[in-house]
């Protein structure tokens, strides 16, 4: 789970973005009656696709698991920027073996969707062997569509919670105070006395202490 | 081409619209250039438009096809799309898939050392399989067609918006006579330069035949109205078309469960927006085949008159 949501920031994915996307996956995975949903993320300087949530087969072993982007139906999709429907994926030998090699699973139907954020592709999200299909396929992939609308949307907006710092008071938006604090500190750390060694201890634990803050502040 | 009497908007002869035939002087160009593949003129390139004289001499004369009642079986009956160039572009084309035919060339934008765009030859391969799967739709429905595949889209890597639009720089000024972009970009500064090169294309009669984005987002270039944008209806037959009396997207063509190529000899069935697109492609290069004079004004009136939901209406499905 390196830095793959964000193109130009160096943004970890934290607690809230990992619930926000294991909750999309799962959602996916019962409106289709699906035997697994997953969410790809774009890994710019590599060009990597990286499963970044999986529900149902898979969902024990492939978060984290990367592959080269423009290959297999997310690859597709990533590229051209289109939804996309692919059916009998066994028939093809190729593909089915890279799956299975990948992944693990051959399945016989693959849906999948793109993430557009400010006009790039960011991800992808999928859906393997539908079990229920009261829309068609038409509409299946168009209510995939809207779904992954929404996950870039989401995915956007909690990016633009972490770093614009306009809707939650941040952590880190200390005040010209504290930095002016934090300096003296700083100043008086150098030397090598109990009473800097005990300062180093005041200042991991504070450090601890925010960072809890941090988690809970970002989580719903 | 008959050429009578050569006449420029101000009167003087050309055979050309930069004035190369005129009198005074200039390169000559070769007199089967047809007046819309001829260079720009040289001053004030496509502006002004100067009126046309007509009341005084005879406007040059060019081929034309005239609308009758057009049917399907007017339109494409007993084509099969030879003589027509369509350059796929997309993620490349394995050219040596059954599905496919055989390519006339296969291209890629590549990037040079200071970042300069250039299209150059390239092997005839598709990592993402995309392309090929479009290049085998043509192919199924216009066996005459020569393709030529151009990649602009690469794997994940960004940057692809200045690719795309080299690329189809590249392919208009080579004149192919249609061009199938099962693609779009949504990034919104491409859009300008798109659609000059979109107003170009229509002009160069280089047809557009581009795929509509079926998620609320907006992307280009298949808003432009100087394309012909498609996406997917849910019949079987290959053939079968609607027109869309509330665009933008025009046309509906077969885009579920159309078995595809995929790269390496196999083939699924895939369902899309982008599979719909290719269907056009060639029917689009089945009709131009058979009426090689015809605009893309008048090749959207054609298919508009022969779409199942228009021409039907008479009972008139003969093809």
């Amino acid at each position: 789970m390196s830095d793959t949501s964000e193109a130009n920031g160096p943004v970890e994915p934290d607690l809230t973005q990992r619930r926000l996307l294991q909750s999309i996956v799962e959602v996916a995975c019962r409106v289709f009656g699906a035997a697994a949903a997953s969410v790809f993320l774009l890994d710019h300087r590599t060009g990597e696709l990286v499963f970044e949530a999986v529900a149902g087969e898979g969902e024990e072993v492939l978060v984290g698991t990367r592959f080269p982007g423009g290959t297999g139906i997310a690859g597709w999709v990533a590229t051209c920027g289109q939804p996309l429907l692919v059916d009998d994926v066994r028939e093809s030998e190729r593909f089915a073996r890279g799956a299975a090699e990948s992944t693990g699973y051959v399945p016989r139907s693959i849906m999948a969707a793109p993430l557009i954020k400010d006009g790039e592709c960011i991800g992808v999200v999928e859906v393997l062997d539908r079990g229920l299909r009261p829309r068609g396929d038409l509409g299946d992939v168009d209510l995939l569509a809207l779904l992954a609308t929404e996950v870039a949307l989401a995915l956007e907006l909690l990016v633009r919670l972490r770093w614009g710092g306009d809707a939650r008071p941040g952590p880190a938006a200390a005040d010209g105070e504290d930095l002016a604090l934090l300096h003296r500190v700083a100043e008086r750390l150098g030397g090598a006395g109990p009473a800097a060694a005990t300062v180093r201890k005041l200042l991991a634990t504070a450090d601890e202490l925010l960072a809890a803050e941090e988690i809970s502040l970002a989580s719903p | 081409m008959a050429v009578p009497e050569p006449m420029g908007a101000r009167g003087e002869p050309v055979g050309a619209t930069d004035g190369s035939m005129r009198a005074r002087g200039g390169p000559a160009v070769a007199a089967d250039v047809p007046p819309w593949r001829r260079p720009p003129r040289n001053h004030f390139p496509g502006v002004p438009a100067w009126g046309a004289p007509t009341a005084e001499r005879a406007h040059e004369r060019f081929d034309v096809t005239p609308l009758t009642r057009v049917t399907p079986e007017w339109a494409w009956g007993g084509a099969d799309g030879s003589g027509l160039r369509v350059c796929v572009l997309d993620s490349g084309v394995d050219g040596a898939h059954p599905r496919v035919g055989g390519l006339e060339g296969a291209f890629e934008v590549v990037r040079g050392a200071r970042g300069e765009l250039s299209v150059t030859e390239a092997e005839p391969y598709d990592l993402a399989g995309h392309g090929t799967a479009c290049a085998g739709v043509i192919r199924s429905i216009a066996p005459g067609v020569s393709l030529t595949s151009l990649r602009v889209l690469t794997e994940g890597r960004s940057g692809t918006g200045e690719i795309l639009l080299a690329g189809l720089e590249w392919a208009i000024e080579q004149g192919y006579d249609v061009i199938n972009m099962s693609l779009s970009t949504t990034k919104a500064q491409f859009r300008p330069a798109l659609h000059e090169l979109a107003d170009r294309a229509y002009f160069r009669r280089c047809v557009l035949v581009a795929s509509a984005h079926n998620m609320p987002v907006r992307s280009f270039p298949w808003l432009f109205s100087s394309v012909i944008s498609v996406a997917s209806h849910d019949e079987a037959d290959p053939m079968t078309f609607y027109y869309n009396p509330s665009p933008p997207v025009e046309f509906y063509a077969r885009g579920l469960r159309v078995r595809v190529a995929w790269p390496g000899g196999g083939e699924i069935l895939s369902t899309g927006n982008s599979f719909a697109t290719p269907h056009i492609t060639g029917i689009c290069s089945l009709i131009l085949s058979k009426h090689r004079s015809l605009t893309p004004f008048q090749l959207k009136s054609v298919l508009y008159l022969a779409s199942k939901n228009v021409a039907g209406r008479e009972g008139d499905t003969s093809v």
